[in-house]
């Protein structure tokens, strides 16, 4: 199992130095004077600049400065806002609790819903509830989120006025982070009604995040239950005698959520991507609404840093997801 | 005229090669069809899909008014069923007094020619790249893979955002970072699938038969692993749709006052709560035709890829 | 000897349909069998003849699709087709049992093998889980599995096929079945294999006093295991006699072509094969007592 581990670790090495290559060519691939991207000032002396140039280490050749950008990172320094001239790394830190508590929170809803449809379809294949699943999952699976969520907005915070419009919580509450998720620190704070301000600041966003993950994992779900179901080892169990719960819901399933784990995995990707539009939709601080606005601030440093770090965090859950799925598959393990 | 070929057998062998073909490449669309007829969503998905090439087409004798055009005192008017609508402006206008319907109408060109564009350029470019990957191996083999993992490993719409603004906002370069973000998936696909037909014998007796590489490559090898590459370009074509629109949403895609539907949406986000309508055509027209493509897409698999056919 | 009174298994008139794309398939057509207590019967027919068809539909196992038809379906003077899928479930696993052909897929590949037998023990009995890891240990010998209790936490993809087999046998045997019906056991398996496990399934059957029924193609393990043979063709049943009398005087040309395509029965250089004969398919009926 370790070296299963180990080496999938090394094969992500070649990876990780080609993506900090990607973000080392990034400004440089900039229209414009990196000097100046980096530095976000206009107009500034002869002097100044050379002093600026010589901090960067702009004058030296390529693999000179690439050698430095790469010691730099490994000693954690992803560079400097330019805007709020914060380390890029601490400010990634303070806000990527928001983009994972709103991650986790869609991933667990489209996993504790996508599942038992899925299975659900499959067993009652060609029913009509199989069908109208079916199709609000292809419904789901084509939805511009971006969309999805004014809609959400328009009906639950406009017309029904059930949810706020933006942010993690009402400005009513305030306590100092502690965990970072919002809705343990609400709790820890003990301050009447903060967890409900909380949870109910999470709910919208986390549908219109978990509607695509939720309809990919229906659909691979009840794909691969119809696979298994026609499996000899389905007859033995039901042979057995054991009850169609127990065929279904242990040894179908067990066999099913092999390849329904490795399309969880594949969807860190696009819960980062449509993290991008939901926390620019509902103003949610989170990475995602971070990256969005130091584009538009051309905080190209924070865009740099930040690009990395979240292809770093896409390398990682994937190398998580390729262990469990070592763990659930027996065949793999041993 | 086919059966009388099947019927007789001589008839047949005697025909002139292209005739035969012909006759099979019919047949085989008849097959097609007939797999692709079976899934009533996909047929379905066909229908608004002409439909929509439809509108896109004749969008100037269809749209009541330009799509630019700024007709003043209506602004935001309601569509016609709501009170205080017009029947000239069917669907409402938006916050400058244009008419939604016929913006949505020329948005459509847009969407298909986004698809179009980011399709054909993503499968030119990955099938190239895989082919090369497939059939050469070795160190070529290795860096194009690694590269493609390196592409990957960002999420799409974060690396589409930055290359465009490398590449500075703007419909054109919003296609050429959808592009280059999607064709990784053509490459991995060619190459498995050259990888493995290149061991088959039909390869090794056009090779045997003097074909050179580019010939085999192309004549021999690609014709042949042609169906995964249609189901993923009818993903990709609505991918492509999905996240030019998303880009034009954060102000990176098309610029106004193109009426691209993602950039109608946002210019409509500030009036999402006193005009819903301003907000709901443009995303609705969206979901329709990425729907309808996506429909499409699981016949099109259902029918060209027997393997993944479900009972 | 069929339709006796107070037989272990006795199917009336059964019937099987399977609605297909391309109409209605008729698998098991109008087979009338039973088996006693302590007797083996065979069923042999060629592939597609129905047999495996005929005894899911004793097990109840057959797909959504089929449609099961029999006047009757006595085990142990029960009518089994009439019992709620809960009672059903009762017997099954429990009294009757059934081993398959492929021994590896017919194993739950993510379970350890201890796990799957564990699993049917708690289901039929009341054992605690000390007394049901000994019982398990326990078949494991039975079966010829040698360090049991090391095997227990195997998973089927690191046993062989026949230890594989060996496995099913254990689990099918778990609970003391009085019915074991084997579906070509030995099919998938190593010939040298193969004649091992026949012998296991045969000192089984006569130590715990069980029913079975034995599919199977080949003549030669009719011959080693059966004391009855049933012959099945196109899901008719062709001929049914006890082995001794079926092996001297078959009746069916079917049976006469199954018997000289028996190695000990070539002639020349070349094995006969079934379709060297032409026969009707009209059943011999009434020829035997
Ligand atoms: N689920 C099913 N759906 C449709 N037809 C089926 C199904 N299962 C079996 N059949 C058909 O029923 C017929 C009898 O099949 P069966 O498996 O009983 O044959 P068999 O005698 O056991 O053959 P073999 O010796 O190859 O195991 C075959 O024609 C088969 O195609
Ligand atoms: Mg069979």
């Amino acid at each position: 199992m370790l070296r299963f581990f180990l080496s999938r670790l090394a094969l992500l090495i070649p990876t990780f130095i080609g993506v900090s290559i990607v973000a080392f060519a990034f400004i440089r691939l900039l229209p414009g004077d990196p000097i100046m991207l980096l530095a976000g000032e206009r107009g500034m002396s002869e002097e100044r600049y050379q002093q600026l140039q010589s901090l960067y280490g702009f004058d030296q050749p390529l693999f000179v400065q690439y050698f430095h950008y790469m010691t730099d990172l490994l000693q954690g320094d992803f560079g400097t806002s330019i805007v709020t001239k914060r380390p890029v790394l601490q400010e990634f830190l303070t806000l990527f609790p928001a983009t994972l508590e709103l991650s986790l929170s869609a991933i667990i809803l489209a996993i504790a819903i996508g599942v038992p449809v899925g299975v659900i379809a499959a067993v009652k294949r060609g029913s009509w509830l199989d069908q109208t699943v079916m199709g609000a999952a292809l419904v789901g699976y084509s939805m511009p989120i971006f969309w999805w969520g004014l809609l959400l907005i328009i009906l639950f915070s406009g017309i029904l006025g059930w949810t706020p419009v933006s942010g993690r919580i009402s400005l009513l509450y305030f306590f100092p982070p502690v965990t970072g998720f919002m809705l343990i620190d609400s709790l820890l704070s003990g301050q009447p009604g903060a967890f409900k301000s909380a949870v109910s600041h999470l709910i919208l966003p986390t549908i219109v995040l978990a509607t695509i993950p939720l309809a990919v994992i229906a659909r691979q779900t009840r794909s691969a239950m119809l696979e298994v179901l026609g499996e000899d080892y389905v007859r033995t169990a039901r042979s057995k005698g054991l009850p169609p719960r127990r065929v279904i819901g242990l040894h179908a399933l067990r066999n099913a959520l092999i390849p329904v784990v490795t399309t969880i995995g594949l969807q860190v990707g696009v819960l980062l991507a449509g993290a991008i539009l939901t926390e620019t939709i509902f103003s949610w601080p989170g990475i995602g609404k971070w990256m969005v606005d130091s584009v538009f601030k051309r905080d190209y440093a924070v865009v740099q840093g930040g690009l990395l770090l979240i292809a770093a965090i896409i390398m990682i859950v994937n190398l998580i997801v390729d262990v469990l799925y070592g763990l659930i598959n027996p065949r793999i393990r041993h | 005229m086919t059966s009388t070929n099947t019927k007789d057998p001589n008839a047949a062998v005697g025909l002139e090669g292209g005739t035969v073909i012909a006759v099979s490449r019919r047949a085989r669309l008849a097959e097609f069809w007939y797999y692709f007829s079976q899934n009533r969503g996909a047929v379905i998905g066909l229908y608004v899909f002409i439909a929509i090439v439809l509108i896109a087409i004749f969008a100037p004798v269809l749209a009541p008014h330009s799509p630019t055009m700024q007709n003043r005192g209506f602004f935001l008017l309601p569509p016609v069923w709501e009170e205080g609508g017009n029947w000239s402006f069917i669907l409402g206008t938006d916050a400058v007094g244009r008419d939604v319907l016929s913006r949505l109408i020329y948005g459509a060109r847009f969407s298909l020619f986004i698809g179009v564009v980011v399709v054909s350029v993503a499968v030119s470019v990955g099938i190239l790249i895989g082919l090369i990957a497939g059939y050469f191996r070795g160190a070529v083999d290795t860096v194009i893979m690694r590269v493609m993992d390196i592409i990957l490993a960002f999420p799409s719409l974060l690396l589409a955002l930055v290359l465009v603004a490398i590449l500075g906002p703007g419909l054109v370069n919003a296609m050429i970072a959808i592009a280059l973000v999607q064709q990784p998936h053509y490459v991995r696909l060619t190459r498995a699938a050259v990888m493995s037909e290149k061991g088959r014998d039909y390869v090794t007796a056009a090779r045997v038969a003097g074909a050179g590489n580019i010939r085999l490559m192309f004549k021999t090898i690609l014709p042949n692993c042609t169906a995964p590459l249609i189901v993923q370009a009818a993903l990709s074509f609505s991918a492509a749709i999905l996240d030019a629109a998303a880009l034009g949403f954060l102000g990176m895609g098309a610029q106004p006052p193109t009426p691209e539907w993602g950039t109608m949406l946002a210019e409509a986000r500030e009036f999402i709560l006193r005009a819903w309508w301003v907000v709901t055509f443009p995303g609705l027209a969206i979901l329709i035709t990425v729907l309808a493509i996506n429909l499409m897409g699981d016949g099109l698999r259902d029918a060209l890829d027997p393997k993944l056919k479900r009972s | 000897m069929s339709n006796k009174n107070g037989a272990l298994l006795d199917i009336r008139n059964l019937s099987v349909e399977f609605e297909t794309a391309g109409g209605t398939l008729r698998a098991v057509d109008g087979v009338s069998l039973s088996v006693d207590a302590r007797e083996v019967l065979a069923i042999v027919g060629e592939s597609g003849s129905g047999k495996s068809v005929s005894m899911l539909a004793v097990m109840g196992l057959l797909p959504w699709t089929a449609k099961v038809k029999a006047d009757a379906m006595l085990f142990q003077g029960r009518d089994i087709m009439n019992l709620s899928p809960a009672e059903r479930r009762k017997i099954v696993g429990k009294d009757i049992a059934m081993i398959f052909q492929e021994p590896i897929a017919s194993l739950n590949p993510c379970f350890t093998v201890g796990f799957q037998i564990d699993e049917t023990l708690k289901m039929h009995t009341n054992l605690t889980s000390r007394q049901r890891r000994d019982r398990t240990v326990e078949l494991f010998e039975a079966v010829g599995l040698p360090n049991a209790a090391d095997r227990l936490s195997a998973y089927p993809h690191q046993m062989s096929g026949g230890q594989c087999q060996r496995v099913m046998i254990a689990m099918a045997i778990a609970c003391d079945p009085k019915l074991l019906i084997a579906d070509e056991p030995t099919t998938a398996l190593d010939v040298t294999i193969q004649k091992q496990i026949l012998d296991l399934l045969v000192s089984i059957q006569v130590e715990k006093d069980m029913g079975m029924i034995m599919i199977t193609h080949d003549m030669g393990v009719v011959a080693e295991t059966a004391d009855r043979v049933i012959v099945q063709y196109k899901g008719k049943k062709m001929e049914e006699a006890d082995v001794l009398s079926l092996f001297e005087k078959p009746q069916h040309p079917y049976t006469k072509a199954l018997l000289s395509a028996l190695p000990e029965n070539a002639t020349g250089d070349r094995l006969p094969t079934v379709s060297d004969f032409v026969f009707d398919e009209a059943p011999q009926t009434g020829a035997r007592p």
